[in-house]
């Protein structure tokens, strides 16, 4: 066959500007990935900060309410499809075909798309923010008929939302091909470490929730511009139908930003516990639940819309439900701790520190899932308090964990163990201090996605303040110890974790351009979780 | 040699970031066609000829390596299943709109017509409002273009039905065809195929003349415009895109391409014809006739 032939091209590896813009290689696309979220995770974090400046004091401080509401709603967009998806894409690229000894992605070319999207797509956002009417400010849920007073920035608003659905569909479809396919012999599904399987769950959701979305915010689009009155109710449509359809995405990208998280956890948690993973099949399981049960819950985000109460009683029971397999996890990693020969690394300390703080945001989340109690809470500091407990200190922890553990195997280098300990305490303490009085803010009544507050709030929107402008400047930190890390220092061992396990601990570090371009030979212990 | 032995790596490619930019200016030019930029339609054709581009160039880059025999078995289940999720995906987006067709006739009208928990919008919002579907008086009759009669669902849209179902066996015989490597039998069932898709396209554009000039029918006719307009709109899109996948595959037969064994590309659009033709039934059923 040919492809023999054609192989040994490829030994040599493609050098330049062109190595990155016209790259197959599944290690290049994923430190793209990387990088981009990254930097996305900086511009969206100086809009945080812009925000909590905002915030500091009662009254109008710095910006106008404006331009206050389009830092919000951009804010929250850049981190959702800007920082934690691509940092998940990018992980992912990165990792699982080493976790499954694969040569690269199944789709290599279309992976270079999924990811060469992105900046274009981003760009279409920021500009936004320089156009007549200003940038999107109507909050990223894009309600209509608030968001389609939106200015000149309107159609590139809904024009991001297609382009980025195309990249995450793409880099979905990328995934599970290549799961499914790609597999080195031996690695049966349930020997595949729960990192990869909680990506390819992730990538079912991406599937069957993004288009979805594109759907809807076309609808928004015709009802602008050619007239159509799906979200009208002089016409017969209904704004609430957008709220439903948005959410029938949004509450599967819930957990697409929290999946792999859990695949994370439950991968770095073995490692540092040197014991295997407690529960390896009721993960999967439970995983898959949580799946399956997102697309039952969407109406738990409104509540207070004016649903017939049956839909109420529903959607609150269904989203109880989802606690189950949540808790099953919680309890697993806690069960692997158990008696193990703990040591606290950096990637532990993330790691420990999410199961703690994300079980917060969990149980956060179930009290605004009681419908009766979410009337008081709708919409109030106490929602924002419960999602950034599960994305701040859950999914964004769980990526800086992952960046430790992975980063010998990225570079070659260990990491500068001390400060990665320091930038761990300054940002588990900052964001604390940052979100933990927002709970008291919120029961208290102060609402969401509004510049100025009652006086009575004043000394926990300073805490809250001090406490985001300590988290933000503790990130610095974390950058200059990746270029640290980056550069040099003490050489990495294959196995760069004495309890590590796993088909990416085989392959040296820095793990060479190409890896795995013939099946590996598994052995028993190779297949341990 | 077992395909799983060796693994194939495609070279780098400039498609990717190339068709990245095409769409970046594919959908800046749309943006500004809609905020009235005086400049819009020609960023918008130069969008539409680079995605354009794009697709002639990545398919000739991927039909000279099949052809060239560098794709493995192994390449082929990636493809498939990449095929496969796609359509899947394609299923979601249509997904929304009949669940805002659904959603329309379930709830939004009946509450707006008084009933259940809608009493009190009915009464303080429009309380001449009469429930019923499809929808001929919208709730607020003064903006909008009032329908003067529904599309009949046994007229165009069934010979429509019987065209598209017959096209979904055309193009199976044609499969037939080329797995018995009858290569003549196979061109022609596979341009019977084409020429029942355009067929389509024609008759669907007949009716929206129709509807729009003689029915008073538009996007701006209520929500039963609304829902109309966008689920065949989309639909009739759809069946475009494939009509011109399944010319494309039949220039290719015609060429000599695919052997008995190794032909998916036929299969992945025979797929997509199929899906279309799927989406038609439900079209029918829920837009057209009940």
């Amino acid at each position: 066959m040919s492809t023999v032939a054609h192989e040994h091209d490829h030994h040599h590896a493609p050098t330049g500007l062109k190595r990155w813009i016209f790259s197959t290689n599944h290690k290049d696309i994923g430190t793209l990935y990387l990088i981009f979220s990254l930097m996305m995770f900086f511009i969206g974090g100086a809009m945080a900060m812009i925000i909590r400046a905002e915030l500091f004091q009662p009254g109008l401080q710095f910006v106008d309410p404006q331009f206050y509401n389009s830092m919000v709603t951009v804010h929250a967009l850049i981190m959702i499809f800007g920082a934690v998806m691509p940092a998940g894409v990018g992980l992912a690229n990165w990792m699982i075909p080493l976790m499954i000894g694969a040569p690269d992605m199944a789709l290599p070319r279309m992976n270079n798309m999924s990811f060469w999207i992105l900046p274009f797509g981003f760009a279409l956002l920021i500009s936004t923010l320089f156009m007549n009417g200003g940038g999107p400010a109507g909050g990223w849920t894009m309600y209509p008929p608030l968001v389609l007073q939106l200015g000149d920035a309107f159609p590139f608003l809904i024009f991001t939302v297609h382009i980025l659905g195309v990249s995450s569909i793409m880099g979905a479809i990328n995934i599970i091909a290549t799961v499914f396919n790609m597999r080195a012999p031996g690695m049966t599904l349930m020997k595949m470490p729960l990192f990869v399987w909680t990506w390819v769950i992730t990538a079912f959701l991406l599937i069957a929730s993004l288009p979805v979305l594109a759907g809807a915010v076309t609808m928004l689009l015709t009802d602008k511009y050619f007239g159509t009155s799906f979200f009208n109710a002089a016409g017969g449509g209904d704004p609430v139908l957008f709220q439903h359809i948005f959410w029938f995405f949004g509450h599967p990208e819930v957990y697409i930003l929290a999946l792999p998280a859990f695949g994370i956890v439950s991968t770095i948690i073995p490692t540092f516990a040197r014991k295997p993973l407690f529960g390896y099949a009721s993960m999967v399981y439970a995983t898959a639940s949580i799946a399956i049960l997102s697309f039952f819950v969407w109406a738990h985000h409104m509540f207070t819309v004016g649903m017939p109460i049956k839909g109420e009683l529903f959607f609150m029971y269904a989203t109880m439900l989802i606690a189950v397999p949540t808790g099953v996890k919680v309890f697993n990693w806690m069960a692997t701790m158990w008696k193990g020969a703990m040591t606290f690394e950096a990637p532990m300390l993330f790691s420990i520190a999410f199961v703690i703080l994300f079980t917060i945001g969990g149980f956060s989340g179930l009290m605004l899932g009681i419908t009766p109690v979410d009337f008081q809470y709708h919409d109030t500091y106490f929602v924002v308090a419960h999602f950034h407990y599960v994305l701040l200190t859950g999914a964004v922890f769980s990526l800086m964990a992952a960046a430790y553990y992975w980063l010998p195997k990225w570079t070659g280098y260990m990491y500068d163990e001390k400060l990665a300990k320091i930038h761990f305490w300054l940002s588990t303490i900052a964001a604390n201090v940052l979100f933990f009085p927002q709970h008291f803010l919120g029961l208290a009544g102060m609402p969401r996605r509004i510049p100025d507050y009652n006086i009575v709030f004043a000394d926990f929107n300073m805490i809250s303040s001090i406490g985001g402008f300590a988290y933000g400047i503790s990130q610095l930190l974390f950058v200059y110890i990746v270029i640290k890390c980056a550069l040099g220092g003490k050489k990495a061992k294959a196995q760069a974790w004495e309890g590590a396990k796993g088909l990416e601990w085989t392959v040296p570090s820095p793990a060479p351009f190409h890896t795995f371009e013939t099946p590996p030979k598994l052995t028993k212990s190779m297949l341990e979780n | 040699m077992a395909a799983k032995d060796i693994y194939y790596v495609p070279e780098g490619s400039k498609w990717p970031i190339f068709g990245s930019f095409a769409l970046f200016v594919l959908f800046i030019g749309g943006a500004l066609l809609f905020n009235g930029n005086a400049n819009a339609n020609v960023v918008l054709y130069i969008g539409i000829a680079l995605v354009a581009y794009m697709f002639v160039g990545w398919f000739n880059d991927v039909i000279g390596e099949s052809r060239a025999g560098k794709y493995s078995e192994q390449v082929d289940v990636s493809f498939r299943m990449g095929m496969g999720w796609f359509i899947f995906s394609e299923v979601m987006f249509f997904a929304a709109f009949f669940g805002a067709l659904y959603y329309a006739r379930m709830f939004s009208i009946p509450w707006l017509g008084g009933l259940g928990s809608g009493t009190a919008t009915h009464e303080f919002l429009w309380s001449a409002f009469e429930a019923a579907w499809p929808l001929s008086v919208t709730p607020d009759p003064t903006n909008y273009d009032q329908p003067k009669d529904v599309v009949p669902a046994f007229g165009v849209p069934a010979i429509n039905t019987l065209i598209l179902l017959t096209s979904g066996v055309t193009v199976t015989f044609a499969h037939w065809a080329l797995k018995n490597s009858k290569r003549t039998s196979l061109n022609l069932w596979l341009a019977a195929t084409v020429l029942l898709g355009f067929v389509f396209v024609y008759f669907q554009a007949e009716e929206y003349i129709h509807a729009y000039n003689d029915l008073n029918l538009k996007l701006s006719s209520g929500i039963y415009g609304s829902t109309f307009y966008l689920l065949t709109g989309f639909h009739g899109f759809h069946v475009t895109m494939g009509a011109i996948m399944l010319l494309v595959i039949l220039l290719r037969t015609m060429r000599g391409h695919f052997s008995k064994k190794d032909h998916f590309a036929f299969e992945a659009v025979a797929w997509y014809w199929h899906f279309v033709d799927v989406v038609w039934l439900g079209l029918f059923i829920f837009v057209y006739w009940i």
